[in-house]
Formats: C-alpha cells, sequence, structure tokens
C-alpha cells in the first residue's frame, strides 16, 4: 500500500472539502424557491446566481440530490433531433456541455464518442435521412451512413444480427454524440450555487403550494412553511403530484424507463450506438462497464421496480447487435421515472399560475438537456419573460393546438 | 410474473394484455369550446391514484376497463365496459 494512503487512512479529518453546505433550518422567506434537486434544479440555482445575482434561492430535495433521473439515465448528450426548435435548444445545450468541465471546475468526464442510430429498415433509413438533413440545415454534424462505414468504426458489430433480426442497412451518424458522468453534473452545479449564496437541502419534501388570487405565495415542506413569490418545479417524474398542488392541467404520464450495467470489460467500444427497432442503446463507460438502456415499461406506473423481462429481452438485443457478449454478466439493473408528453417535447416556462414555473417533461430525454435548462429557466424566472430557446415548449401550445413533433428523434429513449 | 384478469378469460400473464390509456368521456364534439376540447385530447389524469383504465387482452380481443392503483401497481378490479355503471 502506498505510504501517502495508509497515512491519509489515519488522519482523523479528511482533507477533501465537503462539495456544498448542509444548512440546518429553512429560511423564512426566499426570492426563488426550487422543487427537485436533479441536475435542472441545480442548474436553474446555479445560472441564477451566476447570470442574474439572485441568491437567496433554496433548492429542496426530498431525498438526496441526483437521486431522481439524474443519477439513474445513461448519460446520452446529443443534439441530432428531428425539428429546428429541438435541434437549436439541444445544441445550445451540448455547447454549453463541452466546456463545463472547466465552467464547474470539476472532471465531468465528458467524452464524444460518435452517436450511431441504426436503421434495420428502409422506412427508418428515410427518416434519418429527414434527421441528418434537418440537422445540416441548422449546422448539426450529422450524417447518412452505410454498412461498410459503421463496420469500420465499430468492428465487433454483428450487421446481420445474426439473422434474428432485420439486418442494419445503414446508420445516423452524429460524431459529436457524448456521454458523461451524470452525478458529477449534479455535483457540480450544486457546489457552483453552493458557493454563490444558494441554499441546497436535502431531505426536504414539499408537500404542497400556497397560491392566492392566482399568484404564489409559498410552499409548504415537511420541514416548515416558505414564503416565496416564485417557485420552479423541476421534479421530472414528480410533476404530475406537482401539478395536482396548483390545480394544473398537462398532458404528462409517468412510465418507468430501465436500464442496466454489465460487469467491466477492458475499453473496446467507443462509438454509442442506438437501435430503433430493437429499443436499445449501448455505450462503454470510463470503468468498462457496458451501459444499456431500453424502451419505457409498456403501461403508466409511478414506481422504480425493476423486471427480469427487461433484463431478459435487453440482453437478447444485447447479443443481436454483439453476439460475443453471451457470457457477459449483468451487474446491475435499475429503473427511473420518465415524465412523458404525447409530442416528446418538453413542457418549460411560465404557466397560468404567476409565480409557478415549469420544467417538465423531460421523459427519456433530459439529461442531455440540463445545462441549456437551467440556463434558460433561471432567465425566465429573474426576468419573467420566456427565454427564446424554451418559447415553443410552453405548456400552453396543449390548448392552441401547437405541438413541436419530436416523435421521430426520440421513440427510443435516451 | 404479473397476472392481470381478463373479466372473460380469468387471470392470465400481463404480457398477453395491452394497455389502452385512462377511461375518458368525450365532450360533446358541437357543444364543447376549443378550450374543452383540446383538455380532452390532450390533457391526462398521470396524478397518483386509483384510476379506471382501458386493457386489452391480445389474445381472445377483448377490452374491458381495469381499476388501478398506479403508484402500487395494484389492480383493484376488472369488468367489461357496459358492466361500470353497476359497482
Ligand atoms: C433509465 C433512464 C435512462 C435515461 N437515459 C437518458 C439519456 O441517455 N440521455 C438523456 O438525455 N436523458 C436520459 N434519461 C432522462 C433523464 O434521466 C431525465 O430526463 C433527467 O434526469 C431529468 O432531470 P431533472 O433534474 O429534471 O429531474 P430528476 O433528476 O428526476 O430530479 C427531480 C428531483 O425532484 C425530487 N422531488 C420530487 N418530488 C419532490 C418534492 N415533492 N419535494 C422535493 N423534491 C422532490 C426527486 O427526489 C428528484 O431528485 C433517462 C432516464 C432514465 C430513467
Amino acid at each position: 500500500m502506498p505510504l501517502n494512503l495508509l497515512k491519509f487512512a489515519f488522519r482523523s479529518d479528511y482533507g477533501e472539502p465537503r462539495m456544498f453546505r448542509r444548512p440546518d433550518r429553512l429560511r423564512e422567506e426566499y426570492d426563488v424557491v426550487i422543487i427537485g434537486g436533479g441536475g435542472h434544479g441545480l442548474a436553474a440555482a446555479y445560472y441564477l446566481a451566476v447570470e442574474h445575482g439572485i441568491t437567496n434561492v433554496a433548492v429542496l430535495e426530498k431525498s438526496y440530490i441526483g437521486s431522481g433521473g439524474t443519477g439513474r439515465n445513461t448519460a446520452i448528450v446529443r443534439s441530432n433531433y428531428l425539428t429546428e426548435e429541438g435541434a437549436r435548444f439541444y445544441q445550445a445545450s451540448v455547447d454549453l456541455f463541452r466546456d463545463l468541465s472547466r465552467t464547474l471546475d470539476l472532471n465531468l468526464f465528458y467524452s464524444e464518442r460518435g452517436h450511431f442510430t441504426m436503421a434495420h429498415s428502409l422506412a427508418s433509413l428515410r427518416t434519418q435521412r429527414w434527421r441528418a438533413e434537418v440537422n445540416k440545415h441548422l449546422g448539426i454534424d450529422s450524417q447518412e451512413v452505410g454498412p461498410d462505414f459503421i463496420k469500420e468504426k465499430i468492428p465487433e458489430i454483428d450487421l446481420t444480427c445474426g439473422g434474428h433480426q432485420p439486418p442494419i442497412c445503414g446508420a445516423l451518424y452524429h460524431p459529436p454524440g457524448a456521454i458523461a458522468r451524470h452525478d458529477a453534473v449534479a455535483w457540480g452545479y450544486a457546489r457552483g450555487a453552493d458557493q454563490r449564496g444558494c441554499e441546497i437541502h436535502q431531505g426536504v419534501s414539499v408537500t404542497d403550494i400556497e397560491v392566492r388570487d392566482g399568484a404564489v405565495t409559498g410552499v409548504h415542506t415537511d420541514k416548515g412553511f416558505v414564503k416565496t413569490t416564485r417557485v420552479l418545479s423541476a421534479v421530472a417524474g414528480w410533476t404530475t403530484h406537482i401539478q395536482k398542488m396548483v390545480g394544473l392541467r398537462s398532458p404528462l404520464v409517468i412510465h418507468p424507463l430501465q436500464a442496466l450495467v454489465t460487469e467491466p470489460l477492458k475499453p473496446w467500444l467507443n462509438a454509442i450506438v442506438v437501435s430503433a427497432s430493437l429499443h436499445t442503446y449501448i455505450s462503454q463507460s470510463s470503468r468498462g462497464e457496458l451501459v444499456a438502456g431500453a424502451s419505457l415499461d409498456p403501461y403508466e406506473l409511478i414506481s422504480m421496480r425493476s423486471t427480469l423481462d427487461f433484463a431478459e429481452t435487453m440482453a437478447g438485443h444485447m447479443m443481436d447487435l454483439f453476439p460475443f457478449l453471451g457470457d457477459i454478466k449483468i451487474m446491475r439493473q435499475w429503473a427511473g421515472l420518465c415524465d412523458m408528453t404525447p409530442d416528446f417535447s418538453p413542457i418549460m416556462g411560465t404557466t397560468a399560475i404567476d409565480g409557478f414555473f415549469l420544467d417538465a417533461g423531460w421523459g427519456t430525454w433530459g439529461f442531455k438537456a440540463t445545462p441549456i435548462s437551467g440556463y434558460a429557466m433561471a432567465h425566465t424566472i429573474a426576468t419573467g419573460d420566456n427565454h427564446d430557446l424554451i418559447r415553443p415548449f410552453n405548456l400552453s401550445r396543449f390548448s392552441e393546438f401547437d405541438q413541436v413533433g419530436e416523435k421521430g428523434a426520440a421513440s427510443v429513449g435516451h | 410474473m404479473k397476472i392481470l384478469t381478463c373479466p372473460v378469460n380469468g387471470p392470465r400473464p400481463i404480457q398477453e394484455f395491452t394497455y389502452g390509456g385512462e377511461v375518458r368521456d368525450m365532450p360533446c364534439p358541437d357543444t364543447s369550446t376549443d378550450t374543452q376540447w383540446a383538455d380532452y385530447i390532450f390533457n391526462r389524469t398521470g396524478e397518483p391514484g386509483v384510476r379506471r383504465e382501458w386493457w386489452h387482452h391480445g389474445p381472445s380481443g377483448v377490452w374491458f376497463v381495469a381499476e388501478r392503483d398506479i403508484i402500487g401497481d395494484n389492480v383493484l378490479k376488472t369488468y367489461l365496459w357496459s358492466a361500470r355503471e353497476t359497482p
């Protein structure tokens, strides 16, 4: 054992400072209360402080930070979306992600791998082509590629899927597609927000929201009441609990989404491999584990249980693409809650209630949006005016018949 | 294995069923306002609690109603649509 490590073990004070303070009680009043200490809520707190100088902010998290979707996703970041509104928004997020390790002074293991969405049919090849053209038009690096290109970049793949599935006939290739260490994103934003004076309260659950004459006046928590005129709900899979407190209706329905990791292997898979037909996405983490996710559970459920069905189907599809994985063991399996919208776009911004802001509808695609959502929501809260990038995503689109149909790009989770 | 009880075929594995969303009453298209209509088309009761939902038994093609708690995933009862008014 190295001597330094031995010495360290006998020290009574561990040199590493805590990432953020643990305030022992809630203040009486905050300028802004953020419900949910996932990446989105913490990023909003960070940008409120950094961009707008608003620091009398509390982030209330019922469990520990990052315990929701933020710590459960398969960490894929990309911007090759189908609609202009979507592609522009997610590209702005990728731009922030690229500098984020430096900005937050924390290594997020942001790793650009190249993202392949495999097509197993001409119909899906046609959608890929459509996406590639929209992307190019907006200056996003995205192209349609053939089987030879795929085989060259990912020699281990079995393009015939062993005859169990229709063969892979092409792919949408998005070189900037990346993965990141998701919990570090939460910690980095938490530390940044805390250093600037925002308070992060773990273990505090919001139980009700006080609305008088159409305006927010405070929130009830299991640790007492706090006054505030501005509340951001950033609770993703728990949004339907919160919307009930203020009497809002929305199209959101909650489904579990499951993922798994295998035992660690030596690095062999650089790319991120997605197959829309097999409902599978696979990447290799910096620890060597294969991280894989599936499509949503088939019916609404507000529960994070995982199922054997999923592990079996998932393992089968991984072996369709990479037959040699047959001997590899699955280490862990888990589920997260996805708040699904009918058009696969988020719900963001102001609402009919004065001072109540929504950051929701993150479904299976919200991790990649963490930086830009925090940024745009902070702007919206500070100015009372929806940031340009999120204007198309307002809840009002469902009463104005003005959806942003992103289905083609997000029908497979990630 | 999760079991769901089809009112016609009895208890069957959940894999034999397809979920059809919550049971909702359509407002009259002739008299409803745009707002009421949009609410019917888009909005859902995604909140926790017990809900009436459509389910379909694939092998036999039976559509029926289930009352299910969407947090605990417990099905309280299942019945055919025409029988819904009689408790
Ligand atoms: C298996 C899986 C794979 C995924 N893969 C990807 C991917 O590859 N790429 C991608 O972009 N997205 C992916 N997603 C989606 C992504 O994880 C989410 O959209 C994103 O993490 C949402 O972040 P958030 O900060 O909005 O919410 P969350 O991280 O869910 O945070 C919400 C927080 O609110 C807290 N909370 C809830 N209710 C209350 C209350 N009443 N009071 C106080 N606190 C409360 C919760 O405890 C939780 O910590 C995936 C999701 C899953 C489940």
